[in-house]
Protein backbone atom coordinates (compact mmCIF):
# COMPACT_ATOMS: atom_id res chain seq x y z
CA UNK A 1 0.00 0.00 0.00
CA UNK A 2 0.91 3.68 -0.90
CA UNK A 3 1.88 5.60 2.10
CA UNK A 4 3.06 8.92 0.99
CA UNK A 5 3.76 9.95 4.61
CA UNK A 6 6.33 6.95 5.66
CA UNK A 7 9.72 8.26 6.19
CA UNK A 8 8.74 11.59 7.02
CA UNK A 9 10.36 12.65 9.94
CA UNK A 10 8.08 12.87 12.75
CA UNK A 11 7.93 15.77 14.41
CA UNK A 12 10.78 15.57 17.63
CA UNK A 13 8.77 17.21 19.72
CA UNK A 14 5.50 15.50 20.24
CA UNK A 15 5.38 12.40 22.18
CA UNK A 16 3.83 10.00 19.80
CA UNK A 17 3.64 6.42 20.94
CA UNK A 18 4.61 4.64 18.04
CA UNK A 19 2.72 4.34 14.94
CA UNK A 20 0.76 1.97 15.88
CA UNK A 21 -2.39 1.82 13.40
CA UNK A 22 -5.76 2.36 15.26
CA UNK A 23 -8.06 2.90 12.13
CA UNK A 24 -7.84 0.65 8.83
CA UNK A 25 -10.08 2.23 6.00
CA UNK A 26 -9.91 -0.50 3.26
CA UNK A 27 -11.69 0.18 -0.31
CA UNK A 28 -14.41 1.45 1.31
CA UNK A 29 -17.19 3.35 -1.11
CA UNK A 30 -21.07 4.91 -0.38
CA UNK A 31 -23.94 4.94 -2.94
CA UNK A 32 -27.30 6.82 -1.69
CA UNK A 33 -30.00 5.87 -3.43
CA UNK A 34 -29.07 2.07 -5.04
CA UNK A 35 -30.24 0.30 -8.34
CA UNK A 36 -27.29 1.22 -10.58
CA UNK A 37 -28.40 5.14 -11.00
CA UNK A 38 -27.62 6.32 -6.91
CA UNK A 39 -25.38 8.78 -6.31
CA UNK A 40 -22.13 8.04 -5.25
CA UNK A 41 -20.93 9.79 -2.24
CA UNK A 42 -17.51 7.83 -1.78
CA UNK A 43 -15.28 5.73 -4.01
CA UNK A 44 -12.91 3.11 -2.65
CA UNK A 45 -11.14 4.94 0.21
CA UNK A 46 -8.20 3.69 1.51
CA UNK A 47 -6.60 5.01 4.54
CA UNK A 48 -4.69 4.47 7.59
CA UNK A 49 -4.63 6.73 10.67
CA UNK A 50 -2.26 6.05 13.30
CA UNK A 51 -3.19 5.93 17.04
CA UNK A 52 -2.58 9.39 18.21
CA UNK A 53 -2.61 10.91 15.07
CA UNK A 54 -3.98 14.20 13.93
CA UNK A 55 -5.85 13.95 10.90
CA UNK A 56 -7.43 17.13 8.87
CA UNK A 57 -9.63 16.61 6.05
CA UNK A 58 -10.67 19.19 3.76
CA UNK A 59 -12.67 19.14 0.74
CA UNK A 60 -15.32 21.11 -0.79
CA UNK A 61 -19.23 21.02 -0.26
CA UNK A 62 -19.81 17.16 -1.19
CA UNK A 63 -16.75 15.57 -1.21
CA UNK A 64 -18.51 13.01 0.99
CA UNK A 65 -16.34 14.45 3.93
CA UNK A 66 -19.09 14.05 6.34
CA UNK A 67 -20.49 10.86 4.77
CA UNK A 68 -17.14 9.44 5.85
CA UNK A 69 -17.13 10.67 9.04
CA UNK A 70 -21.02 9.03 9.76
CA UNK A 71 -19.54 5.85 8.45
CA UNK A 72 -16.83 5.80 10.69
CA UNK A 73 -18.91 7.20 13.50
CA UNK A 74 -21.04 4.11 12.68
CA UNK A 75 -24.16 6.17 11.76
CA UNK A 76 -24.58 4.72 8.61
CA UNK A 77 -23.26 1.37 6.45
CA UNK A 78 -20.93 1.83 3.92
CA UNK A 79 -22.04 -0.05 0.48
CA UNK A 80 -18.76 -1.62 0.22
CA UNK A 81 -15.39 -1.82 1.60
CA UNK A 82 -14.80 -1.26 5.89
CA UNK A 83 -13.20 0.56 8.13
CA UNK A 84 -11.23 -1.04 11.00
CA UNK A 85 -11.53 0.08 14.66
CA UNK A 86 -8.25 -1.41 16.70
CA UNK A 87 -8.84 -4.21 14.28
CA UNK A 88 -12.67 -4.98 14.90
CA UNK A 89 -15.03 -3.68 12.00
CA UNK A 90 -17.18 -0.60 12.27
CA UNK A 91 -20.66 -1.89 12.00
CA UNK A 92 -22.65 0.36 14.28
CA UNK A 93 -22.27 2.78 16.92
CA UNK A 94 -19.49 2.03 19.17
CA UNK A 95 -18.61 2.94 22.86
CA UNK A 96 -15.26 3.84 22.26
CA UNK A 97 -15.75 6.58 19.66
CA UNK A 98 -16.26 10.39 20.65
CA UNK A 99 -18.45 12.64 17.56
CA UNK A 100 -18.48 16.37 17.50
CA UNK A 101 -21.04 17.89 15.24
CA UNK A 102 -21.08 20.80 13.49
CA UNK A 103 -23.90 22.55 16.24
CA UNK A 104 -22.80 21.81 19.88
CA UNK A 105 -26.24 19.73 20.02
CA UNK A 106 -26.15 20.54 23.65
CA UNK A 107 -29.33 19.47 25.74
CA UNK A 108 -31.24 22.36 27.00
CA UNK A 109 -32.70 20.83 29.77
CA UNK A 110 -29.49 19.31 31.36
CA UNK A 111 -27.25 21.59 33.05
CA UNK A 112 -23.47 22.04 31.66
CA UNK A 113 -22.33 18.95 33.86
CA UNK A 114 -25.24 17.20 32.91
CA UNK A 115 -24.51 17.52 29.46
CA UNK A 116 -21.14 16.13 29.85
CA UNK A 117 -22.03 13.59 31.38
CA UNK A 118 -24.74 12.43 29.54
CA UNK A 119 -22.09 9.24 27.73
CA UNK A 120 -21.62 8.50 30.98
CA UNK A 121 -25.12 8.03 31.71
CA UNK A 122 -25.89 5.99 28.40
CA UNK A 123 -22.82 3.80 29.25
CA UNK A 124 -23.87 3.32 32.85
CA UNK A 125 -20.58 4.48 34.27
CA UNK A 126 -19.85 4.95 37.63
CA UNK A 127 -21.02 8.41 38.15
CA UNK A 128 -19.08 9.75 40.63
CA UNK A 129 -15.71 8.72 39.12
CA UNK A 130 -17.16 10.23 35.47
CA UNK A 131 -18.43 13.52 37.98
CA UNK A 132 -14.72 13.84 38.61
CA UNK A 133 -13.26 13.32 35.47
CA UNK A 134 -15.80 15.65 33.89
CA UNK A 135 -14.72 18.77 36.70
CA UNK A 136 -11.05 17.89 35.27
CA UNK A 137 -12.16 18.54 31.59
CA UNK A 138 -13.93 21.69 32.00
CA UNK A 139 -11.13 22.93 33.92
CA UNK A 140 -9.20 22.20 30.98
CA UNK A 141 -11.41 24.24 28.75
CA UNK A 142 -11.70 26.78 30.75
CA UNK A 143 -14.93 26.34 31.69
CA UNK A 144 -14.79 25.85 36.02
CA UNK A 145 -17.81 27.38 37.91
CA UNK A 146 -19.84 26.74 34.96
CA UNK A 147 -20.94 23.16 35.63
CA UNK A 148 -24.20 23.91 36.86
CA UNK A 149 -25.12 26.51 34.04
CA UNK A 150 -27.37 25.90 31.16
CA UNK A 151 -26.38 25.91 27.34
CA UNK A 152 -28.52 28.68 26.86
CA UNK A 153 -26.38 30.70 29.27
CA UNK A 154 -23.17 30.47 27.62
CA UNK A 155 -21.52 31.50 24.15
CA UNK A 156 -21.19 29.61 21.11
CA UNK A 157 -17.51 29.10 21.87
CA UNK A 158 -18.64 27.90 25.38
CA UNK A 159 -21.06 25.47 24.13
CA UNK A 160 -19.12 23.94 21.81
CA UNK A 161 -16.53 23.71 24.45
CA UNK A 162 -19.00 21.97 26.50
CA UNK A 163 -19.90 19.79 23.47
CA UNK A 164 -15.64 18.67 23.52
CA UNK A 165 -15.34 17.66 26.79
CA UNK A 166 -18.51 15.52 26.47
CA UNK A 167 -17.00 13.60 23.71
CA UNK A 168 -13.93 13.07 25.64
CA UNK A 169 -15.56 12.06 28.43
CA UNK A 170 -15.89 8.38 28.36
CA UNK A 171 -12.23 8.46 27.20
CA UNK A 172 -12.96 7.02 23.55
CA UNK A 173 -10.07 5.91 21.66
CA UNK A 174 -11.05 7.85 18.44
CA UNK A 175 -12.34 11.69 18.33
CA UNK A 176 -14.54 12.45 15.30
CA UNK A 177 -15.32 16.29 14.55
CA UNK A 178 -17.50 17.31 11.87
CA UNK A 179 -16.11 21.16 11.15
CA UNK A 180 -17.03 21.91 14.93
CA UNK A 181 -15.99 25.33 14.81
CA UNK A 182 -17.41 26.31 11.12
CA UNK A 183 -20.49 28.11 13.02
CA UNK A 184 -18.02 30.42 15.31
CA UNK A 185 -16.73 34.18 14.63
CA UNK A 186 -12.92 33.53 13.77
CA UNK A 187 -11.36 35.19 16.26
CA UNK A 188 -13.14 32.39 18.84
CA UNK A 189 -12.70 30.53 16.22
CA UNK A 190 -8.43 30.23 16.59
CA UNK A 191 -8.57 30.70 20.28
CA UNK A 192 -10.81 26.88 20.18
CA UNK A 193 -7.73 25.89 17.69
CA UNK A 194 -5.62 26.25 20.30
CA UNK A 195 -7.32 25.04 22.97
CA UNK A 196 -7.79 21.60 21.00
CA UNK A 197 -4.52 21.39 20.15
CA UNK A 198 -3.30 21.65 23.89
CA UNK A 199 -6.05 19.32 24.69
CA UNK A 200 -5.00 16.81 21.80
CA UNK A 201 -1.52 16.91 23.15
CA UNK A 202 -2.37 16.25 26.51
CA UNK A 203 -5.13 13.56 26.03
CA UNK A 204 -3.08 11.97 22.79
CA UNK A 205 -6.54 10.69 21.34
CA UNK A 206 -6.47 10.08 17.68
CA UNK A 207 -8.56 13.08 16.09
CA UNK A 208 -10.35 13.06 12.78
CA UNK A 209 -10.97 16.71 12.05
CA UNK A 210 -13.62 17.70 9.25
CA UNK A 211 -12.87 21.28 7.63
CA UNK A 212 -13.41 23.51 4.80
CA UNK A 213 -10.70 26.01 6.12
CA UNK A 214 -7.07 25.12 4.53
CA UNK A 215 -5.39 27.13 7.27
CA UNK A 216 -7.27 25.49 10.20
CA UNK A 217 -6.33 22.14 8.63
CA UNK A 218 -2.60 22.42 8.68
CA UNK A 219 -2.51 23.93 12.24
CA UNK A 220 -3.99 21.43 13.47
CA UNK A 221 -3.24 18.22 11.30
CA UNK A 222 -0.27 15.97 11.47
CA UNK A 223 -1.21 15.58 8.19
CA UNK A 224 -3.71 16.66 5.78
CA UNK A 225 -6.19 14.70 3.59
CA UNK A 226 -7.90 16.87 0.52
CA UNK A 227 -10.59 14.99 -0.43
CA UNK A 228 -11.93 15.54 -4.56
CA UNK A 229 -16.28 15.57 -5.23
CA UNK A 230 -18.36 13.37 -7.12
CA UNK A 231 -17.47 10.75 -6.16
CA UNK A 232 -15.51 11.78 -2.84
CA UNK A 233 -11.98 9.95 -3.36
CA UNK A 234 -8.67 10.78 -1.54
CA UNK A 235 -6.88 13.67 -3.75
CA UNK A 236 -3.68 14.28 -2.30
CA UNK A 237 -2.21 13.57 1.46
CA UNK A 238 0.10 16.26 2.78
CA UNK A 239 2.44 15.53 6.07
CA UNK A 240 2.20 18.44 8.48
CA UNK A 241 6.08 18.97 9.63
CA UNK A 242 5.32 21.87 12.21
CA UNK A 243 7.10 22.16 15.31
CA UNK A 244 4.24 21.54 18.43
CA UNK A 245 2.92 22.90 20.39
CA UNK A 246 1.70 25.40 17.25
CA UNK A 247 1.16 28.76 18.21
CA UNK A 248 -0.72 31.17 16.09
CA UNK A 249 2.32 32.95 15.11
CA UNK A 250 3.09 29.76 12.99
CA UNK A 251 0.06 30.90 10.73
CA UNK A 252 2.14 34.17 9.44
CA UNK A 253 5.81 31.71 8.87
CA UNK A 254 6.63 30.96 5.40
CA UNK A 255 6.48 27.19 5.63
CA UNK A 256 2.64 27.43 7.13
CA UNK A 257 2.09 29.40 3.77
CA UNK A 258 3.49 26.94 1.58
CA UNK A 259 1.67 24.29 3.18
CA UNK A 260 -1.44 26.07 2.37
CA UNK A 261 -0.99 26.62 -0.50
CA UNK A 262 0.06 23.24 -1.83
CA UNK A 263 -3.35 22.22 -0.40
CA UNK A 264 -5.24 24.56 -2.23
CA UNK A 265 -3.57 23.50 -5.73
CA UNK A 266 -4.51 20.17 -4.48
CA UNK A 267 -7.83 21.44 -4.07
CA UNK A 268 -8.32 23.47 -7.13
CA UNK A 269 -7.20 21.02 -9.19
CA UNK A 270 -9.45 18.27 -7.92
CA UNK A 271 -12.60 20.70 -8.13
CA UNK A 272 -12.15 23.96 -6.55
CA UNK A 273 -12.99 25.18 -3.08
CA UNK A 274 -16.05 26.96 -3.71
CA UNK B 1 -46.90 48.87 31.07
CA UNK B 2 -47.51 47.09 34.98
CA UNK B 3 -46.80 50.01 36.57
CA UNK B 4 -48.84 50.63 40.11
CA UNK B 5 -50.69 53.21 38.60
CA UNK B 6 -51.56 51.87 34.93
CA UNK B 7 -52.76 48.93 37.75
CA UNK B 8 -55.16 51.05 39.07
CA UNK B 9 -55.76 52.23 35.55
CA UNK B 10 -57.07 49.02 35.22
CA UNK B 11 -59.31 48.84 37.99
CA UNK B 12 -60.76 51.46 37.29
CA UNK B 13 -61.39 50.74 33.78
CA UNK B 14 -63.21 47.59 35.20
CA UNK B 15 -65.53 49.84 37.41
CA UNK B 16 -66.43 52.05 35.11
CA UNK B 17 -67.77 49.38 32.88
CA UNK B 18 -69.52 48.11 35.80
CA UNK B 19 -71.09 51.44 36.43
CA UNK B 20 -72.13 51.76 32.87
CA UNK B 21 -73.86 48.58 32.53
CA UNK B 22 -75.37 49.10 36.05
CA UNK B 23 -76.51 52.79 34.67
CA UNK B 24 -78.05 51.44 31.69
CA UNK B 25 -80.26 48.74 32.89
CA UNK B 26 -81.28 50.77 35.59
CA UNK B 27 -81.81 53.42 32.51
CA UNK B 28 -83.59 51.52 30.21
CA UNK B 29 -84.96 49.33 32.54
CA UNK B 30 -84.17 46.27 31.06
CA UNK B 31 -86.44 43.58 32.39
CA UNK B 32 -84.36 41.46 34.87
CA UNK B 33 -84.62 38.16 32.92
CA UNK B 34 -83.09 39.68 29.78
CA UNK B 35 -79.87 41.30 31.02
CA UNK B 36 -79.32 41.46 35.07
CA UNK B 37 -77.40 44.52 36.47
CA UNK B 38 -73.96 43.48 38.18
CA UNK B 39 -75.77 44.20 41.47
CA UNK B 40 -78.17 41.62 40.68
CA UNK B 41 -75.66 39.08 39.95
CA UNK B 42 -73.86 39.67 42.90
CA UNK B 43 -76.55 39.10 44.94
CA UNK B 44 -77.29 36.09 43.43
CA UNK B 45 -73.42 35.01 43.80
CA UNK B 46 -73.85 36.03 47.47
CA UNK B 47 -77.10 33.95 47.49
CA UNK B 48 -75.59 31.11 46.36
CA UNK B 49 -72.58 30.88 48.47
CA UNK B 50 -74.95 31.45 51.49
CA UNK B 51 -76.82 28.76 51.56
CA UNK B 52 -74.26 26.61 50.14
CA UNK B 53 -75.93 25.70 47.26
CA UNK B 54 -72.91 26.07 44.89
CA UNK B 55 -70.49 24.76 46.77
CA UNK B 56 -71.15 21.07 46.09
CA UNK B 57 -71.88 21.91 42.46
CA UNK B 58 -68.63 23.39 42.22
CA UNK B 59 -67.35 20.21 43.92
CA UNK B 60 -68.93 17.68 41.89
CA UNK B 61 -68.17 19.49 38.58
CA UNK B 62 -64.34 20.25 39.25
CA UNK B 63 -63.84 16.71 40.30
CA UNK B 64 -66.12 15.31 36.93
CA UNK B 65 -62.88 17.65 35.36
CA UNK B 66 -59.76 16.81 37.04
CA UNK B 67 -61.09 13.17 37.01
CA UNK B 68 -61.67 12.92 33.54
CA UNK B 69 -58.66 15.73 32.70
CA UNK B 70 -56.21 12.50 34.19
CA UNK B 71 -58.20 9.63 32.75
CA UNK B 72 -58.15 11.30 29.46
CA UNK B 73 -54.86 12.38 29.35
CA UNK B 74 -53.34 9.49 30.76
CA UNK B 75 -54.54 7.43 27.90
CA UNK B 76 -53.72 9.87 25.82
CA UNK B 77 -50.08 9.96 27.12
CA UNK B 78 -49.61 6.24 26.63
CA UNK B 79 -51.93 6.38 23.39
CA UNK B 80 -49.37 8.80 21.71
CA UNK B 81 -46.20 7.38 22.63
CA UNK B 82 -46.72 4.20 21.40
CA UNK B 83 -48.33 5.80 17.81
CA UNK B 84 -44.85 8.08 18.05
CA UNK B 85 -42.69 4.84 18.26
CA UNK B 86 -44.36 2.40 16.14
CA UNK B 87 -44.79 3.17 12.54
CA UNK B 88 -47.22 0.00 12.01
CA UNK B 89 -49.28 0.90 15.01
CA UNK B 90 -49.72 4.56 13.38
CA UNK B 91 -50.59 3.32 9.82
CA UNK B 92 -53.24 1.41 11.07
CA UNK B 93 -54.01 3.92 13.92
CA UNK B 94 -53.98 6.82 12.01
CA UNK B 95 -57.36 6.62 9.85
CA UNK B 96 -59.06 6.35 13.53
CA UNK B 97 -57.68 9.32 14.71
CA UNK B 98 -58.08 11.51 11.89
CA UNK B 99 -61.89 10.62 11.88
CA UNK B 100 -62.25 11.55 15.63
CA UNK B 101 -60.28 14.43 15.31
CA UNK B 102 -62.53 16.34 12.52
CA UNK B 103 -65.71 15.04 14.85
CA UNK B 104 -66.49 17.52 17.39
CA UNK B 105 -66.04 15.49 20.41
CA UNK B 106 -69.35 17.09 22.96
CA UNK B 107 -71.94 15.71 19.80
CA UNK B 108 -70.87 12.33 21.32
CA UNK B 109 -72.21 13.62 24.97
CA UNK B 110 -76.04 12.57 24.62
CA UNK B 111 -74.96 8.86 23.59
CA UNK B 112 -72.50 8.51 26.77
CA UNK B 113 -75.07 10.14 28.75
CA UNK B 114 -77.10 6.91 27.39
CA UNK B 115 -73.94 4.32 28.01
CA UNK B 116 -73.26 5.46 30.84
CA UNK B 117 -76.24 7.29 32.94
CA UNK B 118 -77.05 10.10 34.39
CA UNK B 119 -74.09 10.18 37.34
CA UNK B 120 -70.34 10.96 37.34
CA UNK B 121 -68.94 8.08 35.66
CA UNK B 122 -71.09 9.73 32.32
CA UNK B 123 -69.36 13.47 32.79
CA UNK B 124 -65.80 11.93 33.78
CA UNK B 125 -66.00 9.68 30.55
CA UNK B 126 -66.96 13.15 28.37
CA UNK B 127 -64.36 15.12 30.32
CA UNK B 128 -61.82 12.75 29.19
CA UNK B 129 -63.05 12.17 26.05
CA UNK B 130 -62.52 15.84 25.06
CA UNK B 131 -59.10 16.00 27.14
CA UNK B 132 -58.09 12.93 25.16
CA UNK B 133 -57.12 14.60 21.55
CA UNK B 134 -54.99 17.89 22.21
CA UNK B 135 -52.70 15.84 24.35
CA UNK B 136 -52.47 12.77 22.36
CA UNK B 137 -51.88 14.73 18.78
CA UNK B 138 -48.98 17.17 20.75
CA UNK B 139 -47.35 13.94 22.36
CA UNK B 140 -46.93 12.36 18.85
CA UNK B 141 -45.68 15.33 17.45
CA UNK B 142 -43.67 16.64 20.23
CA UNK B 143 -41.69 13.25 20.55
CA UNK B 144 -41.49 12.97 16.97
CA UNK B 145 -40.07 16.57 17.21
CA UNK B 146 -36.07 15.93 18.04
CA UNK B 147 -33.68 17.42 16.06
CA UNK B 148 -31.59 14.84 13.80
CA UNK B 149 -28.31 15.95 15.37
CA UNK B 150 -29.61 14.83 18.26
CA UNK B 151 -30.82 11.49 17.55
CA UNK B 152 -27.11 10.97 15.79
CA UNK B 153 -25.74 12.09 19.12
CA UNK B 154 -27.47 9.79 21.15
CA UNK B 155 -26.98 6.53 18.42
CA UNK B 156 -23.42 7.48 18.14
CA UNK B 157 -23.16 6.65 22.29
CA UNK B 158 -24.72 3.74 21.11
CA UNK B 159 -27.48 4.63 23.08
CA UNK B 160 -30.83 1.90 22.94
CA UNK B 161 -34.12 2.93 21.86
CA UNK B 162 -35.11 2.92 25.18
CA UNK B 163 -32.21 5.06 26.04
CA UNK B 164 -33.22 7.59 23.71
CA UNK B 165 -36.91 7.96 24.45
CA UNK B 166 -36.42 8.31 28.27
CA UNK B 167 -32.92 10.68 28.11
CA UNK B 168 -34.07 12.84 24.46
CA UNK B 169 -37.71 12.68 23.08
CA UNK B 170 -39.34 12.57 26.53
CA UNK B 171 -37.76 15.68 27.90
CA UNK B 172 -37.92 17.34 24.31
CA UNK B 173 -41.61 16.32 23.59
CA UNK B 174 -42.18 18.40 27.33
CA UNK B 175 -42.80 21.93 25.54
CA UNK B 176 -45.60 20.11 23.03
CA UNK B 177 -46.74 17.77 26.29
CA UNK B 178 -47.37 21.01 28.63
CA UNK B 179 -49.28 22.95 25.79
CA UNK B 180 -51.48 19.90 25.11
CA UNK B 181 -51.94 19.48 28.61
CA UNK B 182 -53.26 23.34 29.15
CA UNK B 183 -55.76 22.65 26.29
CA UNK B 184 -57.05 19.50 28.15
CA UNK B 185 -57.52 20.80 31.25
CA UNK B 186 -59.99 23.70 29.68
CA UNK B 187 -61.49 20.98 27.09
CA UNK B 188 -62.10 18.66 30.65
CA UNK B 189 -63.88 21.33 32.17
CA UNK B 190 -66.05 22.02 28.73
CA UNK B 191 -66.68 18.41 28.31
CA UNK B 192 -68.01 18.16 31.51
CA UNK B 193 -70.50 21.07 31.73
CA UNK B 194 -71.71 20.15 28.05
CA UNK B 195 -72.58 16.30 29.84
CA UNK B 196 -74.37 18.34 32.48
CA UNK B 197 -76.22 20.36 30.28
CA UNK B 198 -77.73 16.98 28.38
CA UNK B 199 -78.21 15.10 31.46
CA UNK B 200 -77.51 15.64 34.84
CA UNK B 201 -78.31 15.58 38.60
CA UNK B 202 -76.11 18.06 39.89
CA UNK B 203 -73.24 20.37 38.77
CA UNK B 204 -72.68 23.64 37.82
CA UNK B 205 -73.98 22.62 33.87
CA UNK B 206 -77.34 21.04 35.84
CA UNK B 207 -77.07 24.34 37.48
CA UNK B 208 -77.44 26.71 34.82
CA UNK B 209 -80.10 24.65 33.16
CA UNK B 210 -82.40 24.45 36.09
CA UNK B 211 -81.68 28.09 36.25
CA UNK B 212 -82.64 28.58 32.77
CA UNK B 213 -86.04 26.92 33.69
CA UNK B 214 -86.61 29.27 36.19
CA UNK B 215 -85.70 32.56 33.92
CA UNK B 216 -83.32 33.34 36.78
CA UNK B 217 -80.57 34.64 34.75
CA UNK B 218 -78.76 36.50 37.53
CA UNK B 219 -78.21 33.43 39.03
CA UNK B 220 -76.93 31.67 35.69
CA UNK B 221 -74.39 34.80 35.54
CA UNK B 222 -73.53 34.17 38.56
CA UNK B 223 -72.72 30.39 37.63
CA UNK B 224 -71.01 31.58 34.46
CA UNK B 225 -68.66 34.02 36.55
CA UNK B 226 -67.99 30.78 39.04
CA UNK B 227 -67.39 29.04 36.03
CA UNK B 228 -64.65 31.50 34.31
CA UNK B 229 -62.76 31.52 37.68
CA UNK B 230 -62.48 27.77 38.05
CA UNK B 231 -61.32 27.95 34.45
CA UNK B 232 -58.77 30.01 35.38
CA UNK B 233 -57.91 28.35 38.83
CA UNK B 234 -57.33 25.24 36.85
CA UNK B 235 -55.09 26.61 33.94
CA UNK B 236 -53.16 28.30 36.72
CA UNK B 237 -52.13 24.59 38.65
CA UNK B 238 -50.64 23.52 34.72
CA UNK B 239 -49.20 26.87 34.12
CA UNK B 240 -47.54 26.50 37.40
CA UNK B 241 -46.37 22.45 36.90
CA UNK B 242 -45.31 23.68 33.72
CA UNK B 243 -42.56 27.21 34.87
CA UNK B 244 -41.12 24.41 37.51
CA UNK B 245 -40.69 21.39 34.27
CA UNK B 246 -40.02 23.50 31.83
CA UNK B 247 -37.51 26.00 33.26
CA UNK B 248 -35.12 25.28 30.21
CA UNK B 249 -37.59 26.06 27.59
CA UNK B 250 -36.98 30.14 27.29
CA UNK B 251 -39.00 30.47 24.37
CA UNK B 252 -42.85 29.57 25.50
CA UNK B 253 -43.20 31.07 22.38
CA UNK B 254 -42.61 27.61 20.84
CA UNK B 255 -44.97 25.96 22.84
CA UNK B 256 -48.21 28.48 22.34
CA UNK B 257 -47.69 27.67 18.33
CA UNK B 258 -48.19 24.01 19.06
CA UNK B 259 -50.93 24.94 21.71
CA UNK B 260 -52.55 27.00 18.60
CA UNK B 261 -52.36 24.30 16.59
CA UNK B 262 -54.64 22.16 18.69
CA UNK B 263 -57.82 24.58 19.47
CA UNK B 264 -60.48 23.30 17.31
Amino acid sequence: MDEPWKGSALDASVQHAPAREIIAIRHLSKTYGGRGEGVTALSDIDCTIRDGEFLSIVGPSGCGKSTLLKILAGLMPASDGNALLNGTPIEGPRRDIGVVFQSPVLFPWRSVLGNVLLPADVQRLARETMTKRANDLLALVGLSGFEQRYPWELSGGMQQRVALVRALIHDPALLLMDEPFGALDAMTREQMNVELQRIWIESRKTVVFITHSTSEAVFLGDRVMVMTPRPGKIGDLFTVDLPRPRTLDVMTTDAFGVYVRRIRKSLNAGGGLE
Amino acid sequence: MSSPRNFALRLLLIALVLLLWEGAVRVFEVPLFILPAPSSVFVAFYRGFASGLYVDHIWVTVGETLLGFVLGTALAFVLGTVIALSRPLEYFLYPFVVMFQAMPKVALAPLIIVWFGLGLASKVVNAGLVAFFPLMVNTIVGLRSAEEDKVNLMRSLAASRTQIFWMLQLPNAMPYIFAGLEIAMIFALIGAIVAEFVGAQSGLGMLIQSMNFTMDVAGQFSVLLLLSFIGLVLNWIVTSVRGRVLFWDASTKFSDEAAKKEVA
